[in-house]
């Protein structure tokens, strides 16, 4: 199984603020009654773009509906497991996520996906600097850990075992996994009482 | 980085080798499986014509979307019905135990693995939920995954993970009367934060957590990750093994010894080494509420919302509270007592018991849930189920109920709820607008009594 080589991101960005926001949040629980998470784009932060009665409320991930960089702000994707967060946001088209700072499983289930999360202290400067340039292409390149908008340059910190699996094109490990058979077979016996 | 603590001996036995990228190929010992994360894992594997790997390390039950009034099939809400009819059907194809609707066994994943003796010390347990870490009372590395993992575990019961660094929180000394396991939980949560966590693994540990029944400990553990924290566990001792001791899947006979010999082998050395220490007393514990829209939200009974400033207005308006009030006295609509935080027997055996002869505050609706059908037997044998009804609340059957809201117990508008789960966030309970207050089952129970946010010392 061969998988891209995700290196360099390029796209326009979308500034979702606040700081703690939950996976309940980027998905509500109802939208999950579902079997595949091919149709779930559409419920992405449902109730913060739709109110009671469906009219838009005019969110910023509608507004700018072509960005493809969601930029918000610290422990994002926090609270419960559910991969249909980041399967929402990536069927919505979001391909990477620039935070202050990230909730763990959150981060994993993304970097599973080949969604790469970006954690850099600078994030609420380059979120008002989107607002105010939402056309300005942002390019974030992994394998040198920067941002760059323009003229403007940011560097991030990017654990290196994700930063790895992300150029190398192993950021599914499922491949890896399925490599050591024989190892697992031995060491399951050895865990039996 | 830690040293000789139980994470670092399950840890160093679990390895199955160094992946390419340097993450640590680690050997799952059981997945728990539910209707919810589970049917993309079993698709993923169908399109890649991948085989579940060690099915009888695979334990599948229905919890999320269950409709806790009445389980007769097909459900009313048809995407509930396909929902449980695929997890049927992935069971069967494949091999895995499922513990169904029909087998009295079924209930809330992280209530039922503990409940069977399927959760043991020094194993490492995984389960498509955030709350997995409930499994780490009995000495156990539990943590949440998403549905990509799922599949790895499935496929191969294996998966690619890094090394936590190890936070030991001691809490010693007896807990004031009216301060119970959850208030504990609220009260680390409030300290440390909701992403002091993040990167760590928390050992809760001190006299107190001695001292408490493994029911307490699971509540504990269960909302490690509302710290950030995707681990919390507590070493296994006496009350542990007691615990486990003839339950269905624990070891019997001769294996019994060794195992509690090897369990025992797994807890924390005298020597281990941690990379962090928090130490609290328990006597400053109070019942905790929360006021916002986030755990560490939170405040002791007797004290008030704090004041309005740009960390808080975001909360303040959306709870519709008045700051630098008190949350005492605060109407309410509904009351929700359940959930893998709180839907154990000695939950509502402790309520009861105050309960008793009593009504509910005219004009609310009050909830009871059974964690489990094992819970929902065991609790009418004592009788609690009478002393609810008569009281005025309603009855269950096991299931996530109104935690969550997948299911038909949702909060409907702006309501606000008492509730005794895990999560306060906005829309948790169902309704975009709806409105969560956390707080322990004596709390709940005594909000149920008056209507308003109460005090249970000065109510019972």
């Amino acid at each position: 199984m061969s998988l891209e080589k995700i290196n360099k991101i390029r796209g326009k960005g979308v500034f979702v603020t606040g700081d703690d926001i939950d996976t309940d949040r980027i998905i509500p629980a109802r939208f999950m009654k579902c079997i595949t998470f091919d149709d779930l784009g559409q419920y992405a932060f449902y109730d913060v773009r739709f109110n009671d009665k469906n009219e838009s409320l005019n969110h910023p991930l509608d507004l700018h509906r072509s960005s493809t960089i969601l930029i918000s702000g610290s422990n994002f994707g926090c609270g419960s497991s559910r991969e249909h967060a980041p399967q929402a946001l990536y069927h919505w088209g979001i391909r990477a996520i620039i935070a202050e700072s990230f909730a763990e499983i959150f981060f994993g289930n993304c970097t599973t996906l080949g969604i790469p999360c970006i954690a850099t202290k600078q994030a609420k400067e380059i979120a008002l600097y989107i607002e105010e340039n939402p056309t300005k292409e942002i390019l974030i390149d992994i394998e040198n850990k920067k941002i760059s908008i323009e003229e403007k340059s940011f560097n991030f910190e990017i654990p290196e075992t994700t930063r790895r699996a992300l150029i190398d094109g192993e950021w599914d490990p499922i491949a890896l996994l399925l490599e050591s058979k024989e190892e697992i077979k031995k060491l399951e016996e050895s865990l039996k009482l | 980085m830690a040293k000789n603590t139980l994470f670092n001996k399950i840890w160093d036995s679990h390895i199955v080798k160094t992946l390419k990228n340097g993450q640590t190929q680690i050997f799952i010992d059981l997945q728990f499986l539910h209707e919810v994360t589970s049917p993309q894992a079993f698709g993923m594997l169908r399109t890649l014509n991948l085989k579940v790997a060690y099915p009888n390390r695979n334990f599948a039950t229905v919890d999320h979307i269950i409709p806790t009034d009445n389980f007769a099939r097909p459900f009313k809400d048809p995407l509930a019905e396909k929902m449980i009819a695929e997890i049927e059907k992935n069971c069967k194809e494949n091999n895995i135990k499922y513990f169904g609707t029909d087998t009295g066994e079924q209930g809330i994943v992280h209530i039922i693995g503990p409940e069977r003796g399927l959760t043991q010390p020094g194993m490492i347990i995984v389960c498509g939920d955030s709350h997995t870490a409930t499994h780490g009372a009995f000495g156990s590395l539990a943590f949440g995954i998403g549905t990509s993992q799922v599949r790895n575990v499935l496929a191969t019961q294996t998966l690619a993970f890094n090394p936590l660094k190890i936070r030991r929180i001691n809490v010693e000394g007896k807990l004031k009367k009216g301060v119970y396991a959850k208030d504990v939980i609220l009260h680390i949560i409030r300290l440390l934060g909701v992403n002091g966590g993040i990167g760590y693994g928390y050992e809760y540990g001190g006299s107190t957590i001695d001292n408490m029944t493994m029911d307490e400990r699971m509540t504990i553990c269960n909302m490690s990750i509302e710290g950030g924290a995707r681990i919390g566990y507590i070493n296994p001792d006496q009350t542990t093994f007691d615990y486990l001791k003839d339950r269905d899947y624990a070891p019997k006979g001769q294996d019994w010894e060794k195992a509690v010999a090897k369990w025992e082998s797994f807890a924390s050395g005298n020597d281990a080494v941690y990379d962090d220490i928090v130490n609290i007393k328990a006597e400053d514990i109070k019942p905790m509420l929360t006021w916002g829209i986030t755990p560490e939200q939170a405040i002791a009974i007797d004290e008030n919302i704090p004041e309005r400033n740009a960390q808080t207005a975001e909360a303040l308006d959306y709870m519709m509270l008045e700051s630098s009030k008190p949350l005492k006295g605060q109407k309410i609509d509904i009351v929700f007592i359940g959930s893998c935080t709180n839907g154990r027997l000695s939950d509502f055996e402790e309520i009861a018991k105050y309960i008793k002869g009593k009504k509910i505050a005219k004009g609310i609706r009050a909830l009871v849930v059974p964690g489990s059908m094992q819970v929902k037997r065991e609790a009418e044998k004592l009788g609690l189920d009478k002393i609810f009804i008569e009281a005025g609340f309603e009855w269950r059957e096991g299931g996530c109920s109104m935690c969550l809201a997948m299911n038909a117990d949702k909060l409907i508008g702006d309501q606000l709820c008492a509730s005794t789960s895990n999560r306060n966030f906005k829309g948790r309970q169902g309704s975009p607008r709806g409105r969560t207050i956390l707080m322990s089952p004596l709390t709940a129970a005594a909000t149920a009594l008056t209507g308003k946010i109460s005090d249970p010392l000065e109510i019972f």
